[in-house]
């Protein structure tokens, strides 16, 4: 049985509650260039993971684990993630 | 009893590891060595302190690289069984992270790395770390951080003034707490804090760089001095410390 590459595209952004002075700095840059419709602006982190397991189901529960133990700290911050399965050639 | 071991974790990017060797060893004499973060047992040591610095380059957020290394696991054993462990800057960020103090240090509301004195108030001095303080007595130490902003959901930082677990408070020369006085934007001015159980600090201001005669401060002395009278005054001292906290 051959294993299959999965693709996890994971999104780390700070808490809705927490300020993120970053995104505030960036949205008065925004404002700066004259785009007044951009409300607000918030930074986070972008992370890719190449997971070599049998199924998709397998990949999504390694990437879960993987996020909650140590990609994203749950007091202050939310993740979000989906897993593409890459062909092989 | 004679000397106090202390046993100081080196991570990767940890940069002032040796100053607090230093400061354990050298100018307070007591037993102080390093231990590689690579290790599995902390040997037999009394005090751990996490130091500062990056470790593991700070990467992906502040301590949370640093909480997997081996050391952690008998750290973590050690604090849960007692043991004494006090964070500093990067060491309280680690102890944020591997979840033996609550909360999190979030980048410094003026997103500037600062580096200067600053003063803090003792808010409880009825711990094993600040037992060499008089109450409300300002101490002049210095900080040197880009992420220092404490930040705790409202239950925890409510539990926290509830247990009297603020140990130190960012406060004017004369020891009032003002927003001014706050270099990073942290909650209630927070500058250290200590778990339920009085075994584990975490403060963000550096009491190693604020210890030798030399360098005119000498104010973080006393930090080091209440841990090591821990040991040594009578085992009645620590206890009846411990007990006035409940």
């Amino acid at each position: 049985m051959e294993d299959n590459l999965f693709l996890s595209k994971i999104t780390v952004t700070l808490r809705k509650s927490i300020l993120d002075p970053q995104g505030k700095a960036v949205q008065h840059g925004i404002h700066s260039m004259g785009y007044d419709a951009v409300e607000d602006v918030r930074i986070g982190k972008f992370i890719e993971l190449s997971v070599n397991v049998a199924s998709k189901k397998e990949a999504e529960q390694v990437t879960e684990e993987v996020c909650k133990k140590l990609l994203a700290n749950p007091v202050m911050e939310d993740f979000a993630y989906v897993v593409e399965e890459i062909k092989r050639r | 009893m004679g000397k106090v071991k202390f046993g100081i974790v080196v991570f990767p990017g940890s940069n002032c590891d040796h100053d607090a060797q230093y400061v354990a060893g050298h100018i307070m004499q007591q037993d102080a060595r390093l231990i590689w973060h690579k290790e599995s047992s902390i040997g037999d040591v009394d005090v751990v302190i996490l130091p500062g610095g990056f470790a593991h380059g700070d990467y992906l957020r502040c301590g949370a690289i640093a909480r997997f290394s081996p050391i952690m696991k008998d750290v973590v054993d050690f604090a849960r069984k007692g043991g004494m462990v006090i964070g500093i800057c990067n060491g309280f960020q680690v102890l944020t992270e591997v979840g033996l103090l609550p909360g999190v240090l979030l980048r410094n509301s003026s997103l500037r790395f600062v580096c200067k004195y600053v003063n803090v108030a003792v808010e409880n001095n009825a711990t094993r770390f600040t037992s060499a303080c008089d109450k409300g007595e300002v101490l002049e130490i210095p900080i040197a951080h880009g992420d220092g902003n404490y930040f705790a959901d409202d239950i925890t930082i409510q539990k926290l003034v509830d247990n009297n677990q603020i140990v130190f408070k960012y406060c004017a020369k004369d020891g009032e707490l003002t927003e001014a006085s706050n270099p990073n934007g942290s909650l209630l001015n927070i500058a250290g804090i200590i778990n339920e159980g009085g075994n584990v600090l975490g403060l963000m201001p550096h009491p190693e760089r604020a210890a030798d005669p030399v360098l005119r401060h000498t104010d973080g002395q006393k930090i080091f001095e209440s841990i090591i009278e821990s040991f040594t005054g009578t085992e009645r001292t620590a206890e009846s410390i411990s007990m006035e906290r409940r």
